[in-house]
């Protein structure tokens, strides 16, 4: 295994006054693609907004690249080249295409190599270039995944955290998504993505973490979790 | 003067589409702008004219202060701490004018602009004509800032979603603390040109406050060139009211036209929510 890209340990994450993370780990190597599996409310979303800086653990540590990140602000984190594509792909909706697409490469180290970074993420969703000067919330949600992928590579990270890319779209589009991010990879960067498909999610990953009730229950190569009777346990039932 | 309104609704209304914060105190940075074109006027012999910057910067301070000092300390608190805190900020401005001031009406005198023109037979008061040109200046800026900048886009993109803006590496504590300079910075104008033609005195914000925020519920809350159109329309509605029905009433009938808005339209008239 190549040196690790990051590092969480011993996460304890309270959300009000309500305990959703115990002792969660996550640990990704550099050009890796990791899946987080999980019913809901396991709390993959919750791990991926604390290594992204959007919520504060109460306990543990996170590093990135070898340096802590656990507390620092999100805008700092992604500054450091770690992007977050959220849940519902959370575009700015009265904006357009564009400007969402520009706003991802906000980060000074990113603003330099923007205009050349815009015309990759459009090689990869020749759509983009069409709807460019469109407003976000006028794009088919597939469209909109695009958008949100291509708007988190924009900061030209090494690290690209994906919350439920495939949420409610059609076969055909998740298919479509799907190469798009083993191209992602396939280019360098480091991916750790959210799907509730068992057998999706292991078809793309290289390795998985399983969730559930907000603690790790394990993690290992997709093909071995494939076989596990624990994994379908968790996810059947009984 | 629904120019002047609608500018000083475009700062009401930034501040709340950026953070979801009304500005009670809107109408007492109003005040303060006047007063810093007035003593500007009364110490060093500028005109409000020549003050204008003066007075946008020393709101724009203001409004820094106010959101490091005030707001930022409430933000995650409940609803009515909001309220109550921009509130008794207002009722501590108006009263520390009214110490340190006194109750007086005060008025610049000679300004570099008086009298009036005639335009197509209809009289204008030049200060007047001037103030409204120089508002929708101010609006387009704004406007032009908004939606051209990286920094504008930056604060669009703060006000439509937070935690997506905090991911594309924008600072959005310091996004909030440039809204409040920003939207102060308006009522700064907003204020020095008004001081060219109208009394100072401590109490001089509430009504014009009170038709900024009918001019921001008329457009929409949180859409600022919606409150351009919707501050002229309650000029124009005051202006007109006043004519055909009685000058009394005029407001009256402004307040009824948000009333209705309110019944029949509670997003507003160009709302999106």
């Amino acid at each position: 295994m190549a040196g690790l890209i990051l590092e969480a340990r011993g996460l304890d994450v309270l959300l009000g006054d309500y305990q959703v993370l115990w002792d969660a780990r996550l640990a990704v190597a550099e050009g890796e693609m990791v899946a987080l599996l999980g019913p809901n409310g396991a709390g993959k979303s919750t791990l991926l907004n604390t290594v992204s800086g959007l919520l504060r653990p109460r306990a543990g540590a996170i590093s990135f690249r070898g340096e802590p990140i656990a507390g620092l602000p999100a805008h700092r984190i992604v500054a450091r080249g770690l992007a977050h594509v959220l849940e519902r792909r959370r575009l700015f909706p009265y904006l357009t295409v564009e400007q969402n697409l520009r706003l991802g490469a906000y980060p000074a180290a990113a603003r330099a190599g923007r205009e050349a970074q815009l015309a990759r993420v459009k090689a990869l969703f020749p759509v983009l270039e069409a709807r460019g000067s469109q407003l976000a919330r006028t794009l088919s949600g597939g469209e909109q995944q695009m958008v949100a992928l291509a708007r988190g590579l924009m900061a030209q990270p090494r690290l690209l955290m994906i919350d439920e890319p495939f949420l409610g779209l059609a076969p055909r589009v998740v298919a479509e998504l799907a190469e798009a991010i083993r191209r992602i990879n396939g280019e360098g960067v480091t991916i750790v993505f959210i799907e509730q498909n068992v057998e999706l999610a292991l078809s793309l990953a290289t390795r998985g973490y399983v969730l559930e009730s907000g603690r790790v229950a394990l993690d290992g190569r997709s093909a071995d979790l494939l076989r596990s009777p624990e994994v379908r346990r968790i996810f059947l039932g009984g | 003067m629904g120019l002047v309104y609608a500018l000083i609704a475009a700062g009401l209304s930034l501040i709340f589409g950026l953070m979801e914060v009304v500005n009670f105190a809107h109408g007492e940075f109003l005040m303060l702008a006047m007063y810093v074109a007035f003593f500007a006027w009364s110490l060093a012999r500028l005109d409000p004219l020549a003050s204008l910057p003066l007075a946008a910067l020393a709101l724009a301070a203001l409004g820094w202060a106010t959101y490091h000092g005030v707001i930022r300390r409430v933000l995650g608190g409940p609803m009515l701490a909001q309220i109550f805190a921009t509130f008794g900020l207002g009722i501590f401005l108006r009263s520390g004018a009214q110490f340190l001031w006194g109750v007086d009406f005060r008025t610049v005198k000679e300004p570099l602009l008086a009298g009036r023109l005639s335009v197509g037979g209809v009289f204008v008061g030049l200060p007047q004509l001037a103030a409204s040109a120089l508002a929708l200046g101010a609006f387009v800026g704004l406007y032009l800032f908004l939606s051209r900048s990286e920094t504008g886009l930056a604060l669009q993109a703060t006000a439509q979603d937070r935690q997506a803006a905090a991911l594309m590496g924008i600072d959005t504590d310091r996004m909030f603390a440039l809204g409040w300079a920003i939207g102060s910075a308006c009522v700064g104008v907003a204020g020095g040109l008004l001081a060219m033609f109208f009394y100072i005195f401590p109490e001089v914000g509430g009504p014009f406050a009170l038709l900024a925020y009918v001019a921001v519920a008329l457009g929409g809350f949180g859409n600022v060139p919606a409150t351009l159109l919707a501050g002229v329309l309650v000029g124009l509605t005051e202006v007109f009211a006043g004519l055909v029905i009685a000058p009394a009433m005029k407001y009256a009938v402004v307040f009824l036209l948000y009333l209705a808005v309110v019944l029949w339209r509670p997003q507003g008239l160009f709302g999106r929510f």
